[in-house]
Order: structure tokens, then C-alpha cells, then sequence
């Protein structure tokens, strides 16, 4: 069915006056469960079944979408898609062109242990609300909060050159919360992160891997504890990251930089632009020599929410050097920019959120290569610093120079040693400048594929899932604790 | 990352009881209230084709009511069609369109509730979503808050379905694209920007009678101009297209990337500020979920334990109220109940949260209209925030300014501390420095953090309340302001 509807699409398309088409039939189905203090919060089930075509046509681009998936809407569909590119020629300074593909036809799934969906509802929320509970056993927590979603998406791509590749991808996430109210505070622990905890191109398996309730009690007593610790101090110190804060960094100050549609000036009036220009390709020293950072979407990275078999215009999903011993040198392309900095094939990282929406370049795995150093001798390795762990608050300038993290709680290393707990740690820099001060980072026991499920971006807005696989690491002469000077 | 209007865009209507499937689908044929206020709005052919017909919504309604074995049953049916040109670099880059239904149930059985959706509308999906959202409800433990769905109600009138902005083409907003485009070229600029215009439907219906519709138009237009390694943005939202002047704002937008050229670096430090209404909506739009009495309930407000207590300056008063004429939406909820305009901040004094209905019977108030689609864990929301105005203008704050900063808008703004509510973000597209009351030249950005509850305590002035749209919060009416003491933390190297 779905590629006797592509085939219309397309058949459409071209014979509406599209030069190029390719279009996207996605069926996803996602179901969402959360708890807030004992009580089932969210419980929902959806489905979504559409197409979306996009075309060249008088050299420029047109992109429809709908869920009317009968012959008239169809159609419509495409026609309209071939208008709106006649549209889009009126304010035209060149005709599209894109790098060449060979048109791919294959099949490809993501593999899992368990279907999410296979496992009955009431056993997920008994599994949440045990973690809940654990939480509230902890006196203190004003809020325990519990939650998991999977996602099951399965896309057709098909163009006017050839390619049908059946894709299937099954994403599962999962994670809790603890808040604490004393006095004139708020204070919260997650687990595993925050933003709903981990996320991966995995089945249920990774919900039993991490066990949310034998976490629970750690976490909620920690939330309740941090009103007690010492405020963050205000300075310039050497700061360790856990791996879950070192993935959004690399997210904020090294994804979004190097994505090339943002460097070019397309994003320019929403998502902004990039300090990364053309001429710091292979020039520019990002970071330190301990720093190598590579995107890579295919499974042998791991299964993260930026592996795929193809990306959505049917690239297959590659590995590009982005910083390699420090040194800026790759960008995140497609086929419409790739010549931009003389490549002659995108390295495939157009994405989209759904059937209804334009595929962009996104991130796929952007992630730290791990390092020697196993983080207790790293700790111990610290005179005098502060540990960071679990994001709290993240904000960076619209060319990704100058960014600002919170953290939910710090722990300050003295001698070689964490001696004490801290609350409210945030700490701020420039891109490059922090990146160069990194001298360790953890190896590969420590390193974790961290799945970041909210990444936003393009207009009308897209929420994109990306991987950032990512270790422990330190950083010199950092500033922290401005976020809360008074 | 995160977008942060995901709270608005799953708040919206929802439903009520049992006896009434006949009811409802009699209900479901009669023009109701909101739809007779829109429909004395003379649509044009064009802007016609691109609803789903009353009587496909009436249809999906009465087939779920009668496929449902539940005890009480709730449909949303939100269809919507959207258009958007972008353009950057001088030309348009991206051009899209999409169409959607959607079709959500919540089944009650045995005291519990839950919900599945699906866009598929033919009788076979209709009748599986149903069974799924009954299958899912009877998984869980029975809500100790779950109350009866609701019946008929009466809702105030609104008309904000325009023809002009449904039948907008692509040729339209390629036309308006390229007048922009020619000014950028004619002053040695580049452009970039969206041109969008969008048509939504939304009906809640449930077994006990409840049939609630409103449609409406969104027209959208944002433009920024880059001038060497600088930039100056504009942007404006209404539900009428024609209020929407592209020229101008390419004008305004162009202007400030001119003189936001060659920026000096001063220091960071606390500054009097003056803000342009979309740097305040961004920065105020954070205080909407503080509002809800589930988050005061739950102490994760920043006005738990500070109601009824004077927090902010003489000059602020704030109310929600969806029938603002500047304001946009439908004039019922997520479960259905009428929305209520409600005083939130009453000259500096916190004095009314905002209640759903099962929100309100734990807390012994009044539902008052705000409540999100159930299940869920959040309660209610205001999505309408007004703000009372005043009668300084930007150039009488400038005028009266020593030594300041005007700014065009924020970006990226994130909370750090949720009670003393201190947001931290940046200052983009034309930041400039006041001296001896005139506009002195433009500064690099600046990082902020600064506490909302000080810096509304902190409002020198006012001008008069507009219609604003920024990037990090939904549309409302608000106010420029000039603050004292804004505290930017840090500098950045443009």
C-alpha cells in the first residue's frame, strides 16, 4: 500500500512539471505514560498515517503533506507540492541542484530485544508507579515524577530516481523525577537524565537496564539533601562533567554549529546562525588534542536517536570526522549544500520529525570519542574542582559562541576527593575557548550513547531526537556560579 | 532544543457525561454558538475549500459516540491546514504546506480514563481507536480525581475565522517575499524569514451533550535582515492577514541591521533596560504555568506561599482573558468549561490562579475555564495572558533615560532558579546603548540573569499593551517596559 501510494505521488509530480521528487510515507505509533505522586498522570496511544511529497520544479523547491491518503488526496497532494514550487521560483537566484545519490532500494530496522508495545500497559505503570512510590518514601519530596514513551515509526522513501528504502525504527525512553519545596527553594534530582530520562533506538530492554527503582530512593534523597549543601561558588575553577552534561554540550556547542544549513544563512531568522565559518573548515583548532567528535549514524556507533539506515532524502547514514585531535573539520551537509564546501555527496543528515514535515539537516550521533582516564583517577587527578552532573538549565547565543549550563547538583573535589555535596552549579564560556580547556576525558567504560528526544528546530518547528555519546571529562579555568550572582 | 509551547499546544478543549449520545449527535447538527459568531463572517470560495466540512466533523463525532462501549466518552476532532514560505539568503529556500485531522477519544470506565488518537477517519479506525483508549483505561488504577464528563454548555461568541487568511496562496506569500527581497537587495542587505498562513478547526464533543467548535486563521510573518555581521529582526501575528504589513516590518527590521553595525563592548553589569514588547512577552511568557493552581499546589510555583502578598510593582496588573480582541483561540478548554477571564495580579498583588475542574474540587475553588486535556499531570494553564498597558512611549523612555539598554529581543531563555524565577538567555538582533536620552550606538550581546519576581518589581514605565510575538513564548498582550537594574551577567563576541 505505501508504495502504491508513493508511486501516485510521484507519477503526480511528474507529470505536473516536478523536474525531481521524492516523498516519505510514515505510519508512527507512540504511546505515553507518566505518574505524579502516586497518580497515573498521562496515558495515551496515538497513530499517524501521512505523506509528505517534496519536488523541484522550475528549479525550485515545493514540499506538501496530508493524511488524506485516498487517489483525490493523493494527488491533490502532489499537485499542490508542484505549485508551490512555481511559487517559490518567483524569488529564485539559482536553480536547485543536488549532489548526486545512487538511488538506493533496500530495507532496514533498527533492532530491539523487547516491543514496548508488546508489554501490557498495566505492567509499565506498575513499574512506574513502584518507582513513584520509592520516591515518596523520601520525607522531603513535594513531587515524584515517573515516566516512559515508545515510539514505533515505519517510513517509505521513494523518488523520481529510483530509490525505495523501507525503513522501521522502534525508540523507547524512560526515566523519574524528584522534586523538593523547603522554605523558599526548589530543588530536583532525575534519573538517568533529565528531559525524561534516556532515550534510544532500543526496545523495552532499555527501561529493565536501567532501573528506575532502584534509583528512585538515591535520587529523591539527594533532592531533599541538596537544600542542605553550600551554594556553588563564584570563580574560575576546574569543572568535571558527568557524561549526560558533556553529550549536551557537545549538543549546543558543537551539533548545532556545524550543521551547514545554519552556517550558510538559511536558519538566519529563527534557529540563527554559526561562528563555524566556511573558512575555519580544517583550520580552526576547536578544541584540545584530547578532543575527537565525529558524527556517525550508523548502527555500529550504537543505537542512538540519530542511527538510521538512510536519511530522508535515502543517503545512507555515514561516519564524518567533525573535530579529530582538536581540529575543526567536518560539517553536517546535504545534498543541496554539500558543494557548498566542495564535497561532491552529502554525508546524510537530513532529517525530518514526521511525514507532515520538510526534511533539514539535523544532527544524527554527534559524540565525544572516549578517552584513557577512568573518572576515580580522574577525580583523584583534581586538586581542586567541582563535579557537575544532570542538566538543569542550558542556553547558548544564535551563533553558538557564548553558552551558559546549570546542573542539578555538584559535588566540590578537594585533595583528589569529592568532599562535599553543592547546589546550584552552573558554569559559562566561549565555545572554542572552553573546548580547548579540556585535558581528560573518560574512557570507554564510563561512556554512554545519551539519547536528547527535544531538539528543535526549523520553521514551522521540528522536534528532532539526536544521540550524543559522551564521557566524563575536565575542563580548566572555567567560570561557574554566575548563573545565581546577585 | 526544548520547545516550549508544547504545554499550549496540547491545552485546548475536552468533555463531560453519559446520557447523551443521542443528545450529542443532535447537538452535533445544530450550529453552535461559536460557530454562528464565525459563520456571520462572509467566507470567500477559496477560504471554504480549505475546512473539513461540518457535517465529516459531525460524522467522526457521531461514529466514535456510537462505536464506544465506554461509560462516558469524549471525541476532539482538530483538523488544521498550515502554509509556510521561508526565505533566506534572498530567496525562498523552503516552501510548505500540510493538512491534518486529528482524532483523539477518552473513554471513562469504572473510574478510570485514558486516551488514543488517530488520524485515520474511516469507521474501522474510528471504531479501533475507541476500543483503544477503553483498553488502556481499564489497565490502570481507578483516578481518585476523576469527575463526570460534562454536558451542554454555552460559550461567549467569537469570530476569529478570516476569509482573507485562509485563501491566502503561495503566490501571495511569494509576492509579499519578494517585495522584502528587493529592499534587501536595493540596500546591500540579506534577508531571511517566514511568511505562514494556517486555518484550524478544533470540537470537543462528549456522550453527556457537550459539542463545542471554533475555527480560526493564524497569519504569521518574521523577517530578519543581515547587514555584515550584523542583524535586525521584526514579526507580527494575527489571526486577520490583513493587519500584517511586510514592509514595514522588513522596514524596522532593515533599519536596526543598519545600525546595529560595528557594535561596541561594554561591560556587563546591572543596566536600566528598556524592553520592546517582544523581549518582555519572551521573558513574562515564563510566568504562565506559575498561574495554575495545581503548580502552587504542588510548590513548584514561584507563588507558592506569595499570594495575596504585594511581589511586583503598583504598575503591574495581569489578567488572562481568551476574548481579548488582540487575543486569539477558543473560548472553552480542555475538558470543555467556559474560559473566564481571570485577574491573576492585581496592581502588584498575586490574587487568582487559574483552576480545571478537578483542580478545583481538591482545592474547594471554582473551575475558571484553563484546564488541559485529561488525563494529565499539569492541571491547567493560562494561555491568554494580558498585561494592562501604559501611556510612556519607547522614544519617551529613551528620552528619559541617562545611561541604558534597548532591546529588541531575547533568545534562548531558560529558567535557572524556578522560585526566585531568575531566566538566564541572550540579547539577539539590535541591542543598543541610550546615553543622555538618545540611542547612542549599538552594543555587543549581552547574557542575562535576572529574577522575573525583581524585575516586575522594577518597571519604571510602561507603554501601551499590544499584540506581540516572539520565539520562546505563545503570543499574548503586553507592554514595552523600561526596567531598572536588569542584570546582564556576561558579554558575547558579536
Amino acid at each position: 500500500m505505501m508504495e502504491d501510494w508513493a508511486n501516485l505521488a510521484l507519477d503526480t509530480a511528474v507529470a505536473r512539471g516536478a523536474t525531481y521528487a521524492d516523498v516519505r510515507v510514515i505510519d508512527v505509533r507512540q504511546r505515553e505514560l507518566s505518574t505524579k505522586n502516586g497518580q497515573v498522570g498521562t496515558l495515551v496511544e496515538g497513530e499517524s498515517l501521512g505523506l509528505g511529497v517534496r519536488v523541484v520544479a522550475d528549479g525550485a523547491w515545493g514540499f506538501a503533506a496530508t493524511d488524506r491518503l485516498t487517489k483525490q488526496g493523493i494527488e491533490k497532494c502532489a499537485a499542490e507540492a508542484v505549485a508551490i514550487a512555481r511559487a517559490s521560483a518567483l524569488a529564485k537566484l539559482h536553480d536547485v541542484v543536488l549532489a548526486p545519490e545512487e538511488p538506493a532500494v533496500d530495507t532496514w530496522q533498527s533492532p530491539f530485544v523487547r516491543d514496548p508495545f508488546r508489554i501490557p500497559v498495566d505492567r509499565q505503570i506498575d513499574l512506574l508507579l513502584e518507582a513513584d512510590a520509592e520516591m515518596r518514601k523520601v520525607a522531603g519530596v513535594t513531587v515524584a515524577e515517573t515516566g516512559m514513551v515508545f515510539r514505533r515509526l515505519e517510513q517509505l522513501f521513494a523518488s523520481t530516481a529510483g530509490a525505495r528504502i523501507h525503513q522501521v525504527k522502534m525508540q523507547s525512553g524512560a526515566g523519574i523525577v524528584a522534586s523538593s519545596f523547603s522554605k523558599d527553594e526548589l530543588q530536583k534530582r532525575s534519573y538517568p537524565n533529565s528531559f525524561g530520562g534516556q532515550h534510544a533506538l532500543r526496545g523495552y530492554e532499555l527501561v529493565e537496564e536501567i532501573d528506575l527503582v532502584g534509583n528512585a530512593r538515591r535520587v529523591a534523597e539527594e533532592a531533599v539533601a541538596l537544600h542542605k549543601a553550600p551554594q556553588c561558588p563564584e570563580g574560575t575553577r576546574t569543572v568535571l562533567l558527568d557524561g549526560s552534561q558533556v553529550g549536551l554540550q557537545v549538543h549546543e556547542s558543537i551539533g548545532h554549529p556545524i550543521e551547514l544549513d545554519r552556517v550558510l544563512g538559511m536558519e538566519a531568522n529563527f534557529a540563527g546562525t554559526s561562528f563555524l565559518t566556511l573558512d575555519k573548515l580544517g583550520t580552526l583548532p576547536y578544541a584540545s588534542e584530547h578532543v575527537t567528535v565525529v558524527a556517525d549514524a550508523r548502527l555500529e556507533h550504537g543505537p542512538g536517536l540519530g542511527t538510521f539506515g538512510y536519511d530522508d532524502e535515502g543517503v545512507p547514514a555515514q561516519s564524518t570526522d567533525i573535530i579529530r585531535d582538536g581540529l575543526f573539520t567536518g560539517y553536517l551537509t546535504s545534498r543541496e549544500t554539500a558543494a557548498a564546501i566542495g564535497e561532491k555527496r552529502s554525508n546524510g543528515t537530513m532529517r525530518a520529525e514526521s511525514w507532515n514535515r520538510l526534511p533539514l539537516i539535523r544532527m544524527t550521533n554527534i559524540s565525544l570519542l572516549p578517552g584513557a582516564w577512568k573518572l576515580d583517577d580522574l577525580i583523584a587527578d583534581t586538586d581542586d574542582g567541582i563535579y557537575m552532573e544532570t542538566n538543569r538549565s542550558w542556553s547558548i547565543d544564535d551563533r553558538r559562541y557564548h553558552f551558559q549550563f546549570g546542573t542539578e547538583i555538584g559535588w566540590e573535589i578537594k585533595g583528589g576527593k569529592k568532599v562535599r555535596m553543592l547546589k546550584n552549579p552552573s558554569y559559562s564560556g566561549i565555545t572554542t575557548e572552553f573546548w580547548n580547556s579540556c585535558d581528560a576525558v573518560c574512557s570507554r567504560d564510563h561512556w554512554t550513547l545519551w539519547g536528547t528526544p527535544n531538539c528543535g528546530k526549523g520553521q514551522p518547528m521540528q522536534t528532532m531526537g539526536t544521540g550524543h555519546g559522551a564521557a566524563p571529562a575536565r575542563f580548566r579555568n572555567v567560570r561557574v556560579g554566575i548563573a545565581f550572582s546577585r | 532544543m526544548a520547545p516550549r509551547k508544547s504545554k499550549k499546544k496540547t491545552a485546548r478543549k475536552a468533555a463531560a457525561k453519559k446520557p447523551a449520545r443521542k443528545a450529542a449527535r443532535k447537538q452535533a447538527r445544530k450550529p453552535k454558538p461559536a460557530a454562528k459568531a464565525a459563520a456571520r463572517v462572509k467566507r470567500g470560495a477559496a477560504a471554504v475549500r480549505y475546512l473539513v466540512p461540518r457535517s465529516e466533523i459531525d460524522r467522526i463525532v457521531s461514529r466514535v459516540l456510537k462505536f464506544s462501549r465506554a461509560e462516558e466518552t469524549e471525541v476532539v476532532v482538530d483538523a488544521t491546514t498550515d502554509a509556510l514560505t521561508r526565505f533566506a539568503n534572498n530567496t525562498i529556500h523552503q516552501n510548505v504546506a500540510e493538512q491534518g485531522i486529528s482524532v483523539s477519544v477518552r473513554a471513562v470506565v469504572n473510574g478510570r480514563t485514558a486516551r488514543a488518537s488517530t488520524n485515520k477517519t474511516d469507521d474501522e479506525s474510528l471504531a479501533r481507536v475507541a476500543r483503544a483508549a477503553e483498553r488502556l483505561a481499564l489497565l490502570q488504577p481507578p483516578s481518585e480525581n476523576l469527575l463526570p464528563m460534562l454536558g451542554k454548555q454555552k460559550y461567549p461568541p467569537v469570530a476569529r475565522f478570516f476569509p482573507a487568511t485562509a485563501a491566502a496562496t503561495p503566490a501571495d506569500r511569494a509576492r509579499a517575499v519578494v517585495r522584502v527581497v528587493d529592499l534587501a537587495t536595493r540596500r546591500e542587505q540579506t534577508t531571511a524569514g517566514i511568511f505562514a498562513t494556517g486555518v484550524s478547526q478544533s470540537t470537543l464533543a462528549t456522550s453527556r451533550g457537550l459539542f463545542a467548535y471554533h475555527e480560526q486563521t493564524r497569519a504569521e510573518f518574521s523577517v530578519t535582515f543581515l547587514d555584515g555581521g550584523s542583524s535586525g529582526w521584526a514579526k507580527a501575528n494575527f489571526g486577520d492577514i490583513s493587519l500584517i504589513d511586510p514592509g514595514a516590518l522588513a522596514e524596522s527590521a532593515s533599519r536596526k541591521a543598519r545600525e546595529s553595525l560595528q557594535p561596541r563592548e561594554i561591560p556587563a553589569g546591572r543596566y536600566t533596560v528598556i524592553l520592546e514588547p517582544p523581549a518582555v512577552l519572551d521573558l513574562v511568557g515564563f510566568l504562565f504555568y506559575d498561574f495554575a493552581a495545581t503548580a502552587v499546589e504542588d510548590k513548584r510555583s514561584c507563588l507558592t506561599g506569595r499570594m495575596g502578598k504585594k511581589i511586583f510593582g503598583d504598575n503591574i496588573t495581569i489578567w488572562d482573558d481568551v476574548y481579548h480582541p488582540l487575543q486569539a483561540g477558543a473560548p472553552f478548554d480542555g475538558e470543555g468549561v467556559p474560559r473566564q477571564k481571570v485577574l491573576l495580579v492585581d496592581r502588584g498583588v498575586p490574587k487568582n490562579l487559574v483552576y480545571a475542574r478537578g483542580t478545583a474540587k481538591r482545592l474547594k475553588a471554582k473551575p475558571t475555564g484553563h484546564g488541559l486535556p485529561l488525563p494529565n499531570e499539569w492541571g491547567e494553564a493560562p494561555l491568554n495572558l494580558v498585561f494592562a498597558g501604559g501611556e510612556t512611549s519607547t522614544d519617551q523612555m529613551i528620552a528619559s533615560t541617562e545611561k541604558g539598554i534597548l532591546v529588541t529581543r531575547f533568545w534562548y531563555i531558560r529558567e535557572v532558579d524556578p522560585y526566585r524565577k531568575i531566566l538566564t538567555g541572550m540579547t539577539r538582533d539590535g541591542t543598543f546603548l541610550v546615553e543622555n536620552g538618545k540611542v547612542a550606538g549599538a552594543v555587543k550581546n549581552f547574557r542575562f540573569n535576572q529574577s522575573m519576581i525583581e524585575m516586575l518589581a522594577s518597571v519604571e514605565a510602561l507603554g501601551p499593551a499590544v499584540r506581540s510575538a516572539g520565539e520562546e513564548s505563545f503570543e499574548m498582550v503586553v507592554p514595552p517596559m523600561k526596567v531598572r537594574d536588569f542584570h546582564f551577567s556576561e558579554v558575547t563576541k558579536f
